[in-house]
Protein backbone atom coordinates (compact mmCIF):
# COMPACT_ATOMS: atom_id res chain seq x y z
CA UNK A 1 0.00 0.00 0.00
CA UNK A 2 2.87 2.58 0.77
CA UNK A 3 4.80 1.28 -2.18
CA UNK A 4 1.98 2.02 -4.64
CA UNK A 5 1.20 5.12 -2.91
CA UNK A 6 4.98 6.32 -3.12
CA UNK A 7 4.57 5.43 -6.91
CA UNK A 8 1.66 7.32 -7.28
CA UNK A 9 3.16 10.19 -5.67
CA UNK A 10 6.44 10.09 -7.94
CA UNK A 11 4.03 9.36 -11.22
CA UNK A 12 2.35 12.41 -10.46
CA UNK A 13 5.35 14.59 -9.71
CA UNK A 14 7.17 13.34 -12.79
CA UNK A 15 4.18 14.75 -14.44
CA UNK A 16 4.68 17.95 -13.08
CA UNK A 17 8.18 18.24 -13.90
CA UNK A 18 7.15 17.44 -17.49
CA UNK A 19 4.03 19.30 -17.85
CA UNK A 20 1.71 17.19 -18.86
CA UNK A 21 -0.83 17.71 -15.71
CA UNK A 22 -4.07 18.77 -17.08
CA UNK A 23 -6.76 21.09 -15.70
CA UNK A 24 -10.13 19.81 -14.64
CA UNK A 25 -13.20 20.12 -16.42
CA UNK A 26 -14.46 22.34 -13.49
CA UNK A 27 -11.01 24.56 -14.22
CA UNK A 28 -11.91 24.88 -17.50
CA UNK A 29 -15.59 26.17 -16.94
CA UNK A 30 -14.23 28.64 -14.71
CA UNK A 31 -11.97 30.01 -17.46
CA UNK A 32 -15.11 30.00 -20.05
CA UNK A 33 -16.70 32.45 -17.29
CA UNK A 34 -13.91 34.42 -16.60
CA UNK A 35 -14.21 34.80 -20.84
CA UNK A 36 -17.87 35.18 -21.36
CA UNK A 37 -17.49 38.12 -18.67
CA UNK A 38 -14.48 39.75 -20.44
CA UNK A 39 -16.75 39.17 -23.60
CA UNK A 40 -19.57 40.81 -22.08
CA UNK A 41 -17.86 44.05 -20.81
CA UNK A 42 -15.80 44.27 -24.23
CA UNK A 43 -19.43 44.41 -25.94
CA UNK A 44 -21.06 46.78 -23.13
CA UNK A 45 -18.77 49.18 -23.90
CA UNK A 46 -20.08 49.91 -27.53
CA UNK A 47 -23.26 51.10 -25.40
CA UNK A 48 -20.96 53.87 -23.94
CA UNK A 49 -21.17 57.11 -25.86
CA UNK A 50 -19.61 59.10 -23.38
CA UNK A 51 -16.80 57.24 -22.52
CA UNK A 52 -13.67 58.91 -25.02
CA UNK A 53 -11.33 57.37 -27.31
CA UNK A 54 -8.21 57.77 -25.65
CA UNK A 55 -9.57 55.87 -22.64
CA UNK A 56 -11.95 53.11 -24.20
CA UNK A 57 -9.34 52.02 -26.94
CA UNK A 58 -6.53 51.25 -24.33
CA UNK A 59 -9.57 49.40 -22.07
CA UNK A 60 -10.14 47.41 -24.95
CA UNK A 61 -7.03 46.48 -26.01
CA UNK A 62 -6.13 45.41 -21.99
CA UNK A 63 -9.59 43.10 -22.40
CA UNK A 64 -8.43 41.43 -25.14
CA UNK A 65 -4.91 40.98 -24.24
CA UNK A 66 -6.12 39.22 -20.89
CA UNK A 67 -8.67 37.16 -22.79
CA UNK A 68 -5.82 36.12 -25.47
CA UNK A 69 -3.71 34.87 -22.38
CA UNK A 70 -6.48 33.15 -21.30
CA UNK A 71 -7.12 30.93 -23.83
CA UNK A 72 -3.40 30.28 -24.98
CA UNK A 73 -2.29 29.39 -20.88
CA UNK A 74 -5.18 27.33 -19.88
CA UNK A 75 -7.34 25.91 -23.44
CA UNK A 76 -3.78 25.50 -25.53
CA UNK A 77 -2.10 24.37 -21.98
CA UNK A 78 0.74 26.76 -22.28
CA UNK A 79 0.73 27.37 -19.18
CA UNK A 80 1.35 23.40 -18.51
CA UNK A 81 3.52 22.09 -21.72
CA UNK A 82 7.02 22.73 -22.05
CA UNK A 83 8.42 26.09 -22.79
CA UNK A 84 9.91 25.09 -26.24
CA UNK A 85 6.18 25.55 -27.21
CA UNK A 86 5.38 28.94 -26.09
CA UNK A 87 9.08 30.15 -27.14
CA UNK A 88 7.75 28.76 -30.98
CA UNK A 89 4.51 30.69 -30.55
CA UNK A 90 5.81 34.12 -29.20
CA UNK A 91 8.94 33.63 -31.71
CA UNK A 92 5.81 34.14 -34.42
CA UNK A 93 3.97 36.89 -32.63
CA UNK A 94 6.45 39.26 -31.42
CA UNK A 95 8.26 38.83 -35.03
CA UNK A 96 4.50 39.76 -36.24
CA UNK A 97 3.91 42.39 -34.42
CA UNK A 98 7.27 44.44 -34.44
CA UNK A 99 7.08 43.70 -38.65
CA UNK A 100 3.81 45.50 -38.42
CA UNK A 101 4.01 47.83 -35.94
CA UNK A 102 7.12 48.94 -38.61
CA UNK A 103 4.57 48.34 -41.64
CA UNK A 104 1.98 50.91 -39.61
CA UNK A 105 4.93 53.56 -38.50
CA UNK A 106 6.08 53.78 -42.38
CA UNK A 107 2.46 54.72 -43.36
CA UNK A 108 2.02 56.99 -40.99
CA UNK A 109 -1.28 54.85 -39.31
CA UNK A 110 -0.42 56.79 -36.15
CA UNK A 111 -0.97 59.91 -36.95
CA UNK A 112 -3.75 59.71 -39.65
CA UNK A 113 -5.52 56.79 -37.90
CA UNK B 1 3.30 2.82 -30.37
CA UNK B 2 1.51 5.24 -28.28
CA UNK B 3 2.21 9.09 -29.04
CA UNK B 4 4.24 9.35 -25.67
CA UNK B 5 6.38 6.86 -26.57
CA UNK B 6 6.64 8.07 -29.87
CA UNK B 7 7.85 11.36 -28.25
CA UNK B 8 10.37 9.89 -25.92
CA UNK B 9 12.13 8.77 -29.09
CA UNK B 10 12.52 12.36 -30.57
CA UNK B 11 16.40 14.39 -29.95
CA UNK B 12 14.10 16.67 -27.76
CA UNK B 13 11.84 14.25 -25.97
CA UNK B 14 9.13 16.43 -27.28
CA UNK B 15 6.45 15.41 -29.90
CA UNK B 16 7.26 16.72 -33.32
CA UNK B 17 4.06 16.65 -34.29
CA UNK B 18 3.48 19.26 -31.74
CA UNK B 19 5.99 21.45 -32.46
CA UNK B 20 5.45 21.53 -35.63
CA UNK B 21 2.07 22.52 -34.83
CA UNK B 22 3.44 25.47 -33.00
CA UNK B 23 5.60 26.70 -35.32
CA UNK B 24 2.85 26.29 -38.25
CA UNK B 25 0.79 28.41 -35.61
CA UNK B 26 3.70 31.28 -34.79
CA UNK B 27 3.99 31.60 -38.45
CA UNK B 28 -0.03 32.10 -38.96
CA UNK B 29 0.51 35.24 -36.65
CA UNK B 30 2.47 36.83 -39.83
CA UNK B 31 -0.15 36.38 -42.08
CA UNK B 32 -3.43 37.48 -39.96
CA UNK B 33 -0.88 40.38 -38.93
CA UNK B 34 -0.44 41.28 -42.68
CA UNK B 35 -4.47 41.04 -43.12
CA UNK B 36 -5.13 42.79 -39.67
CA UNK B 37 -2.75 45.67 -40.45
CA UNK B 38 -3.77 46.01 -44.20
CA UNK B 39 -7.27 46.52 -42.89
CA UNK B 40 -6.46 49.31 -40.60
CA UNK B 41 -4.52 50.87 -43.41
CA UNK B 42 -7.94 50.80 -45.73
CA UNK B 43 -10.82 51.17 -42.97
CA UNK B 44 -10.94 54.73 -43.56
CA UNK B 45 -11.05 54.43 -47.20
CA UNK B 46 -14.46 53.80 -48.07
CA UNK B 47 -15.07 56.14 -51.48
CA UNK B 48 -19.11 56.14 -51.95
CA UNK B 49 -19.33 53.06 -50.57
CA UNK B 50 -20.64 52.42 -47.20
CA UNK B 51 -18.14 53.53 -44.24
CA UNK B 52 -17.43 50.45 -41.09
CA UNK B 53 -18.90 52.33 -38.81
CA UNK B 54 -22.34 52.33 -40.79
CA UNK B 55 -22.57 48.66 -41.56
CA UNK B 56 -21.36 46.81 -38.60
CA UNK B 57 -24.01 45.09 -36.60
CA UNK B 58 -22.21 44.90 -33.35
CA UNK B 59 -24.87 43.08 -31.61
CA UNK B 60 -25.15 40.53 -33.94
CA UNK B 61 -21.57 39.75 -34.09
CA UNK B 62 -21.28 39.52 -30.18
CA UNK B 63 -23.17 36.46 -30.25
CA UNK B 64 -21.31 35.05 -33.17
CA UNK B 65 -18.06 35.91 -31.40
CA UNK B 66 -19.40 34.64 -27.97
CA UNK B 67 -20.75 31.50 -29.61
CA UNK B 68 -16.65 30.48 -31.56
CA UNK B 69 -15.63 31.45 -27.55
CA UNK B 70 -17.70 28.99 -25.97
CA UNK B 71 -16.55 26.51 -28.71
CA UNK B 72 -12.87 26.97 -27.66
CA UNK B 73 -14.39 25.33 -24.13
CA UNK B 74 -16.04 22.38 -25.89
CA UNK B 75 -13.07 21.74 -27.61
CA UNK B 76 -10.63 21.51 -24.65
CA UNK B 77 -13.43 18.83 -23.26
CA UNK B 78 -13.82 16.61 -26.13
CA UNK B 79 -9.80 16.40 -25.33
CA UNK B 80 -9.92 16.20 -21.78
CA UNK B 81 -12.72 13.39 -22.20
CA UNK B 82 -10.41 11.18 -24.76
CA UNK B 83 -7.41 11.46 -22.50
CA UNK B 84 -9.61 10.02 -19.50
CA UNK B 85 -10.22 7.03 -21.99
CA UNK B 86 -14.25 8.59 -22.13
CA UNK B 87 -14.96 8.18 -25.96
CA UNK B 88 -18.60 8.75 -25.55
CA UNK B 89 -18.22 12.54 -23.87
CA UNK B 90 -15.30 12.78 -26.64
CA UNK B 91 -17.66 12.86 -29.48
CA UNK B 92 -20.38 14.37 -27.73
CA UNK B 93 -17.80 17.60 -27.16
CA UNK B 94 -16.05 17.29 -30.54
CA UNK B 95 -19.42 17.42 -32.43
CA UNK B 96 -20.68 20.49 -30.34
CA UNK B 97 -17.62 21.88 -31.34
CA UNK B 98 -18.42 21.83 -34.89
CA UNK B 99 -21.72 22.76 -34.50
CA UNK B 100 -20.79 25.91 -32.58
CA UNK B 101 -17.88 26.65 -35.66
CA UNK B 102 -20.62 25.90 -38.22
CA UNK B 103 -22.97 28.42 -36.07
CA UNK B 104 -20.40 31.31 -36.69
CA UNK B 105 -19.32 30.44 -40.44
CA UNK B 106 -23.23 30.41 -41.17
CA UNK B 107 -23.45 33.91 -39.28
CA UNK B 108 -20.56 35.01 -41.18
CA UNK B 109 -22.09 34.46 -44.36
CA UNK B 110 -25.22 35.89 -43.27
CA UNK B 111 -23.51 39.20 -42.16
CA UNK B 112 -21.57 38.97 -45.71
CA UNK B 113 -25.11 38.49 -47.96
CA UNK B 114 -26.36 41.69 -45.49
CA UNK B 115 -23.26 43.59 -46.63
CA UNK B 116 -23.63 42.76 -50.27
CA UNK B 117 -27.66 43.68 -49.99
CA UNK B 118 -26.45 47.14 -48.50
CA UNK B 119 -24.06 48.22 -51.23
CA UNK B 120 -20.82 46.92 -49.65
CA UNK B 121 -19.68 44.32 -52.65
CA UNK B 122 -15.28 43.09 -52.74
CA UNK B 123 -14.78 45.92 -55.02
CA UNK B 124 -16.82 48.68 -53.86
CA UNK B 125 -13.35 50.03 -51.37
CA UNK B 126 -10.42 49.55 -49.93
CA UNK B 127 -11.93 49.37 -46.80
CA UNK B 128 -14.49 46.62 -48.54
CA UNK B 129 -11.88 44.41 -49.94
CA UNK B 130 -9.51 44.65 -46.98
CA UNK B 131 -12.45 43.73 -44.37
CA UNK B 132 -13.96 40.61 -46.53
CA UNK B 133 -10.54 39.69 -47.36
CA UNK B 134 -9.29 39.25 -43.45
CA UNK B 135 -12.42 38.36 -42.28
CA UNK B 136 -12.95 35.92 -45.10
CA UNK B 137 -9.47 33.87 -44.42
CA UNK B 138 -10.66 33.68 -41.06
CA UNK B 139 -13.69 31.85 -42.33
CA UNK B 140 -11.94 29.79 -44.34
CA UNK B 141 -9.75 28.62 -41.25
CA UNK B 142 -13.01 27.90 -38.95
CA UNK B 143 -14.77 26.23 -42.03
CA UNK B 144 -11.36 23.97 -42.13
CA UNK B 145 -11.28 23.55 -38.62
CA UNK B 146 -15.30 22.24 -38.84
CA UNK B 147 -13.88 19.47 -41.55
CA UNK B 148 -10.89 18.55 -39.15
CA UNK B 149 -13.11 18.25 -36.33
CA UNK B 150 -16.28 15.91 -38.06
CA UNK B 151 -13.15 13.57 -39.41
CA UNK B 152 -12.33 13.22 -35.68
CA UNK B 153 -15.77 12.41 -34.74
CA UNK B 154 -16.63 10.03 -37.92
CA UNK B 155 -12.98 8.46 -36.90
CA UNK B 156 -14.19 8.07 -33.44
CA UNK B 157 -17.45 6.85 -34.44
CA UNK B 158 -15.81 3.37 -36.29
CA UNK B 159 -13.62 2.89 -33.35
CA UNK B 160 -10.63 4.42 -34.49
CA UNK B 161 -10.22 7.09 -32.13
CA UNK B 162 -8.80 6.51 -28.38
CA UNK B 163 -6.94 7.40 -25.68
CA UNK B 164 -3.65 6.43 -27.44
CA UNK B 165 -4.31 9.06 -30.35
CA UNK B 166 -5.11 12.18 -28.06
CA UNK B 167 -2.11 13.84 -29.62
CA UNK B 168 -4.40 13.77 -32.38
CA UNK B 169 -7.36 15.86 -31.13
CA UNK B 170 -4.77 17.99 -28.54
CA UNK B 171 -3.36 18.46 -32.59
CA UNK B 172 -6.96 19.86 -33.79
CA UNK B 173 -7.20 21.93 -30.71
CA UNK B 174 -4.69 23.66 -30.62
CA UNK B 175 -5.42 25.36 -34.02
CA UNK B 176 -8.93 25.50 -32.97
CA UNK B 177 -7.77 27.84 -29.71
CA UNK B 178 -5.72 29.64 -32.35
CA UNK B 179 -8.61 30.59 -34.84
CA UNK B 180 -10.37 31.60 -31.39
CA UNK B 181 -7.47 33.38 -30.99
CA UNK B 182 -7.14 35.61 -33.94
CA UNK B 183 -11.09 36.03 -33.88
CA UNK B 184 -10.66 37.73 -30.24
CA UNK B 185 -8.38 39.86 -32.38
CA UNK B 186 -10.17 40.68 -34.57
CA UNK B 187 -13.86 41.61 -32.77
CA UNK B 188 -11.67 43.95 -30.86
CA UNK B 189 -9.77 46.17 -33.53
CA UNK B 190 -11.96 45.93 -36.63
CA UNK B 191 -15.33 45.41 -34.57
CA UNK B 192 -15.29 47.37 -31.21
CA UNK B 193 -12.77 49.90 -31.91
CA UNK B 194 -14.61 52.60 -33.06
CA UNK B 195 -14.48 52.91 -36.72
CA UNK B 196 -14.65 55.85 -39.05
CA UNK B 197 -18.28 56.53 -40.20
CA UNK B 198 -19.58 58.24 -43.63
Amino acid sequence: MSTETEHTTESEKSDDEHGHEHPSDKKYFQIAGILAILTALEVGTYWLDSVPGEILIPLLMIMMVVKFFYVAAWFMHLRFDNSLFMKFFLSGLVLASVVYAIFLTVFEFWHKG
Amino acid sequence: MTNQTHSAETSTGLSHNKLGMWVFLGSECLLFGSLISTYLLYRGRFADGPAPGDIFDIPFTSVSSFVLLMSSLTMVLALSALQRGDERNNRLWLLTTALLGAVFVGGQVYEFTTFLREGLGYTTSPFSSAFFTLTGFHGVHVSLGVIFLMSLYVSSARGNLHKERAETVELIGLYWHFVDIVWIFIFTVIYLVPSPTS
